[in-house]
């Protein structure tokens, strides 16, 4: 059916655009509903990647931006007041991460816990496309897996092909 | 490979079994804990029994304590109050963290409930918790005698807790200080 193959297709492009970002603008929805005030513009762009980026300690899986909890609201005036006060993003992390520990970083440091993490997905490609490659190009030549047939066997099959034709 | 690529896919499925049946027990809301091991993080706030006395760190040294953080509005902290009575009893340090409460209602539970605390910290604005990595009440820290923070736990600390959790480590504690 020609309808239901155009919905499976725009469902399948969806879901390939998805993890992009081009149809999920999540900082824009979540952000435009609070209002932060800052004395310079960049902050405040600053004060959203921040937010976005950072989990909620007290809640499963919500980063701050999204988060009402008490403690979220407490860690956003405090990532805005470090802000005002002239901090890097990595020294508001520091400071953040110090307290509330590494589970709050929804974009972790590569270190010695999180090196798999990080690598394991470059790992499984290079393997996926070694599998493949190998499966593609080096298995046998059709050439190779082509059988060679003894002229006995070469008559015994034309007269088995010609019994086909005479029963059509 | 040959007959040795069969079995490639079982031992990656045992592989993810394993990693999946390790996540079962695993506690999701469990974080990990950023302060123990390190100091108790300065402080100078106000006691709630005397309100001109300032309390920092300094008063939490000198010997081991369990600092509890509660709070009149924390339902948790109603069921875990017997038991802070229970072990003030028994002779355990207990200092409190007045969480982002109000004064007058937190007399009113301490006159009601018993006063297992040898004072309390008063932390309205919830200063002391931002820098403890507080995200609720009730949590408990098991503090020692040089002021290193060397416990944590989130939630309330019930008999089984305490005999599981503390109790062999305070009493370690308590007889490093002997």
């Amino acid at each position: 059916m020609p309808a239901n193959l155009m919905f499976r297709l725009l469902l399948v492009s969806l879901l390939w655009l998805m993890p992009f970002g081009l149809i999920n603008d999540h900082a824009h929805l979540s952000a435009s509903t609070e209002v932060v005030e800052f004395s310079d513009p960049k902050l405040r762009d600053r004060y959203y990647q921040l937010v976005e980026e950072l989990r909620c300690p007290k809640c499963q899986n919500q980063n701050l931006a999204d988060s009402n909890a008490p403690i979220s609201t407490d860690m956003k005036a405090q990532i805005q007041l470090m802000l005002e006060n002239q901090h890097s993003n990595d020294q508001i992390k520091h400071y953040l991460v110090s307290r509330y520990s590494e589970f709050i970083l929804y974009r972790p440091e590569v270190n010695e816990n999180t090196w798999f993490l990080w690598f394991s997905p470059l790992f499984f490609i290079i393997l996926g496309a070694l599998v493949v490659w190998r499966y593609a190009f080096s298995g046998r030549s059709p050439e190779q897996s082509m059988t060679t047939l003894t002229p006995e066997q070469q008559k015994q099959l034309s007269k088995l092909l010609d019994q086909q034709d005479d029963k059509l | 490979m040959g007959r040795f690529a069969l079995y490639v896919p079982l031992v990656l499925f045992a592989i993810l079994t394993l990693f999946l049946l390790k996540g079962l027990d695993r506690d999701p809301s469990e974080l990990p804990s950023a302060l123990v091991g390190e100091a108790f993080p300065a402080f100078a706030l106000p006691s709630l029994m005397d309100e001109q006395r300032l309390i920092t760190e300094n008063d939490l040294a000198s010997q081991v304590t369990l600092v509890n953080v509660w709070a009149t509005w924390c339902f948790a902290c109603r069921i875990e109050h017997p038991m802070l009575n229970k072990l003030a009893a028994n002779g355990v340090a207990i200092v409190g963290i007045n969480y982002k409460d109000q004064n007058q209602p937190a007399h009113q539970w301490l006159e009601q409930r018993g006063n297992p605390y040898q004072f309390n910290i008063v932390d309205a604005s919830g200063s002391l918790g931002f820098d403890l990595g507080v995200t609720g009440a009730p949590e408990t820290y098991l503090v020692d005698a040089r002021g290193i923070i060397r416990y944590r736990r989130v939630g309330v600390v019930d008999q089984r807790i305490w005999d599981e959790e503390f109790s062999a480590l305070y009493q370690q504690l308590m007889s490093d200080v002997k």
